[in-house]
């Protein structure tokens, strides 16, 4: 059988050859026949997940928990010292120094990413903002949040913190940091589903041993990472039980 | 197991009280006028046992509270206890969260050297084979108002 794998929608646009590289790689180490498949969005890949299309995800830990209680996926590795953090930044011109001086009724601009956007929420909770008080100005890329911001479409934006390092010095010259979150343990997990999980063990020791093999590095560098590090059960659910603390 | 604190350890000018805790302990605290900012961006982050006990803490956890590592491993979570919380709060927390439910709310915490941090705090049950093995809790930044609000209502609740 062929097996489906697919990525989180927010992977970052440069690593899109990566993945198919590492699809590759992977079949060839496996001997199994996978498929990547790229949804557009999360609507359409969590859509793909309910109808039990997906074998193995390099998954948002916002969809950690779906996958773990609802449909059987357990971890199997994540990059090595990759974890999620977020930005909150304004226009340089923006007179606001702290988060907690802004005011109810701002324009927020962010992407669908949803840890990203929870936690630049978060961020912003010292101002007494949430989803009652803020306008979301919804955005397709962190370039486009970029530009929400120069344009004074936007008084926020909120980032993925490698997307703003990311921009340009031009644009980054033009917009000014609030916060950065420096939370370090909510990250993405590539994870297995219940018809390849005979397999885990198998996969988690070719993961792991990938770096020190140099064909494996180049495929690792092609994708942004170092290293395989597993992921244990008891791993994940300290992350899942952490996401759910924060989605309060 | 909990000390008593010491005046060695304390920053500035204080003030001393015996705070009876849960589960029967007592603990003599030093408490001073003298607050740490929350630190944007970051979460303090522990774990417990199902009685309390710390099993796990974060970097910004040990920052914030001024204890080493080793100090807390092992400790009571009250360590954290200041004397200006209502035992209400404490007793709402435990109540809610032993019917496997999460709770939120916010918490002037002790530290170390006898000043205090304000934190949003949400609790969650670790729920592992359908059985609660202990208790997770995030802490983030509190808005200013809401801990203005907190600084009115607590002393009420004695």
């Amino acid at each position: 059988m062929t097996y489906q794998f697919t990525v989180s929608p927010d992977f970052t646009p440069d690593h899109l050859s990566g993945w198919y590289i590492f699809n590759t790689w992977l079949q060839n180490q496996t001997d199994n026949a996978i498929h990547l498949e790229m949804y557009n969005d999360f609507h359409e890949q969590r859509a793909a997940i309910q109808e039990n299309k997906v074998d193995l995800i390099y998954a948002n830990p916002f969809d950690a928990a779906m996958l773990v209680r609802e449909k059987g996926f357990k971890p199997l590795a994540r990059p090595l010292g990759i974890s999620d953090e977020a930005i909150v930044a304004v226009n340089a011109d923006n007179h606001v120094e702290d988060v907690a001086h802004l005011s109810a009724g701002i324009k927020v601009a962010v992407t669908e990413d949803p840890d990203v956007h929870m936690m630049g929420m978060i961020m912003l909770e010292p101002a007494d903002l949430d989803a009652s008080n803020v306008v979301i100005v919804p955005s397709d890329t962190y370039v486009v949040v970029a530009k929400h911001l120069l344009k004074n479409e936007a008084e926020v934006g909120i980032f993925l913190a490698e997307a703003y390092d990311d921009l340009s010095n031009m644009i980054k010259k033009q917009l000014r940091i609030l916060v950065r979150s420096q939370i370090g343990v909510i990250h993405h997990s590539l994870m297995i589903g219940p018809r390849l999980l005979d397999q885990r063990e198998k996969i988690q020791n070719i993961l792991v041993q990938m770096a020190g093999d140099e064909k494996g590095k180049g495929v690792l560098d092609s994708l942004g990472f170092t290293q395989w590090q597993v992921v244990d059960d008891e791993e994940m659910e300290f992350m899942i039980d952490l996401m759910d603390t924060l989605t309060m | 197991m909990l000390h008593d604190m010491k005046a060695e350890y304390i920053v500035g000018d204080f003030t001393e009280v015996t705070l009876e805790l849960y589960g029967g302990l007592s603990r003599k605290v030093l408490y001073t006028e003298i607050e740490t900012s929350y630190p944007d961006g970051k979460l303090i982050v522990s774990t417990t046992d199902k009685k309390g006990v710390i099993t796990h803490v974060n970097r910004s956890f040990i920052e914030m509270a001024g204890y080493e590592e080793s100090e807390l491993i092992g400790a009571p979570h009250a360590i954290l206890r200041h004397p200006d919380m209502p035992p209400a709060a404490f007793k709402d927390l435990w109540d809610t969260v032993n019917k496997g439910v999460k709770w939120q709310g916010f918490v002037k915490n002790l530290r170390k050297d006898g000043g205090y941090y304000w934190v949003k705090a949400t609790v969650i049950p670790n729920v592992r084979n359908g059985e609660v093995m202990g208790y997770t809790s995030v802490r983030r930044k509190p808005s200013r108002t809401k801990v203005e609000e907190c600084i009115k209502l607590y002393p009420t609740l004695f």
